[in-house]
């Protein structure tokens, strides 16, 4: 587990334009607010099972709203 | 319907009331790409047709050189009749915008799916014994007229009076602009009547809430909430039956499709996205207000943008086999409901009446063909699918 990397997504909310293509394709990953814009769940940390659904959702924003990362302080 | 002249060449006098545009756009967008990415006419009093995706994008991002108050590339440039927020600029975009968002998130949308669950199987029952019909007129234009308007709260039963209006504003009034104001001044004469009768007595439905509601304390101008309740209807309604007349049209013209996507319902979702990529049905347009250049096009002030999302969906370098429909295609970022602020509010509504649309359709009705003896016709303008779409199945 020590060397492990965790995947983050984040959603840059100025670029965000509410398609809400990652709430329909990675709902553990994503939720929308009550305007339907997108934001990453909790701290945006993607479970090992969940890797290929953030990158899904990463090439499904029209607005290139979605960065996945590695997580450098787990 | 008009008959403009002939075009002389696609690059320097594009016209997209030709026949072979309404026809089969997709070969003049892709030998323009080649050719000449951003195409010229000195018709409609000046325009413009960038046919990539990257300048589509530019186009739509810039808000200071290309003003949405013009959102309709016609032959003049009539008075401006706002509708906000489609013709608003920043910063009156922002607020007008905002205050329509909740009423159309996913869960907000969610509530109307079984009624449009039912819409579609009252209108199937109709013609599923016949052995045929026109999926146009009989199906596909007769689901989001109805949705909306029980959205907005006026008659559903009024569908005729408003394609009526759609037709004159968005394909008549491209040439003649009396048409358009004259439909403009019905639709406001409709919806002033309608504001007035909420204000007497309150009811649970859009036009209500954008009576009542308050942005930054104040209530929204008469003129404000009739604008915008004439985009909800014209947009509402066009769009959505246009998109499921094309994807109907496709799945009877692919029996490999159509059999897939009856096989394996979990495809769906991303079937609906691939449609609206492939057959995104609006093309907006924008207004010069600034001269600025784009890939080496220098767009003039008072000149048009004619912002063909569905030729942006179509563009090789950002689409692979950007020609073919991929029903699980994994990377799809389709501009079919407009990039950046402008992106459609009906965006969720259009994509659960499309998805319910087929879906009831193809449990119904898993095999159907065209009929080669009726021949498919297109609209013109503004949106594009099609008008009459003659299918035949077993009764």
């Amino acid at each position: 587990m020590a060397e492990e990397t965790r995947l983050k997504v984040r959603i840059d909310r100025e670029k965000c334009q509410g398609h809400a293509r990652c709430f329909a394709l990675a709902p553990e990953l994503f939720e929308l607010d009550e305007k339907g814009n997108g934001r990453e769940r909790g701290d945006g940390t993607v479970a090992p099972e969940l890797e290929d659904k953030a990158y899904l959702a990463r090439a499904n924003c029209p607005e290139f709203a979605i960065d996945v990362v590695e997580d450098e302080s787990k | 319907m008009s008959r403009p002249p002939p075009v002389r060449d696609w690059a320097t006098d594009f016209d997209h009331r030709d026949p072979r545009w309404i026809e089969n756009p997709y070969p003049i967008w892709e030998e323009l790409r080649r050719s000449c990415p951003i195409a010229r006419t000195e018709r409609f009093a000046g325009a413009y047709f960038p046919s990539r995706y990257a300048d589509v994008k530019a186009i739509a991002y810039d808000t200071e050189h290309f003003s949405s108050r013009r959102i309709i590339v016609r032959e003049t440039r009539p008075p401006l009749i706002p509708a906000p927020p489609i013709t608003s600029d920043p910063p009156a975009h922002r607020p007008a915008k905002q205050v329509l968002l909740p009423a159309f998130t996913p869960e907000a949308i969610t509530r109307h799916e079984p009624r449009a669950r039912d819409i579609c199987r009252t209108l199937i029952a109709r013609f599923a014994g016949k052995g045929g019909c026109d999926a146009a007129t009989e199906y596909a234009q007769e689901i989001p007229v109805r949705v909306i308007a029980h959205m907005l709260g006026v008659p559903e039963q009024e569908g005729d009076l408003y394609r009526k209006w759609i037709h004159e504003i968005l394909e008549l009034g491209i040439t003649d602009i009396q048409a358009a104001l004259r439909a403009s001044d019905e639709m406001i004469a409709y919806f002033a009547g309608h504001i007035a009768e909420r204000r007497a007595r309150p009811r649970d439905d859009l036009i209500n809430y954008l009576v009542n509601v308050r942005v930054e304390g104040r209530a929204l101008s008469d003129e404000h909430i009739n604008g915008t309740l004439r985009l909800l209807l014209i947009a509402g309604i066009d769009t959505t039956w246009s998109a499921i007349g094309s994807c109907l049209w496709h799945l009877a013209g692919h029996p490999e499709d159509r059999r897939r996507l009856a096989a394996e319902p979990a495809l769906m979702p991303s079937a609906v996205e691939e449609f609206l990529r492939a057959y995104a049905p609006v093309t907006m347009a924008r207004e010069v207000v600034k001269e600025t250049q784009i890939n080496g096009c220098t767009f003039t002030p008072g000149h048009m943008v004619l912002l063909s999302f569905p030729a942006a969906n179509r563009d090789p370098a950002e689409f692979r086999e950007a020609d073919r429909v991929v029903l699980d295609r994994k990377e799809n970022r389709h501009a079919a409901f407009g990039l950046g602020i402008h992106r459609c509010v009906g965006s969720n509504l259009a994509r659960m009446e499309i998805r319910v649309a087929l879906e009831e359709w193809l449990k119904r009705i898993a095999e159907f063909r065209l009929d080669p003896k009726a021949p498919v016709t297109w609209s013109q303008g503004t949106v594009r699918g099609p008008r009459r779409l003659p299918l035949l199945f077993q009764g």
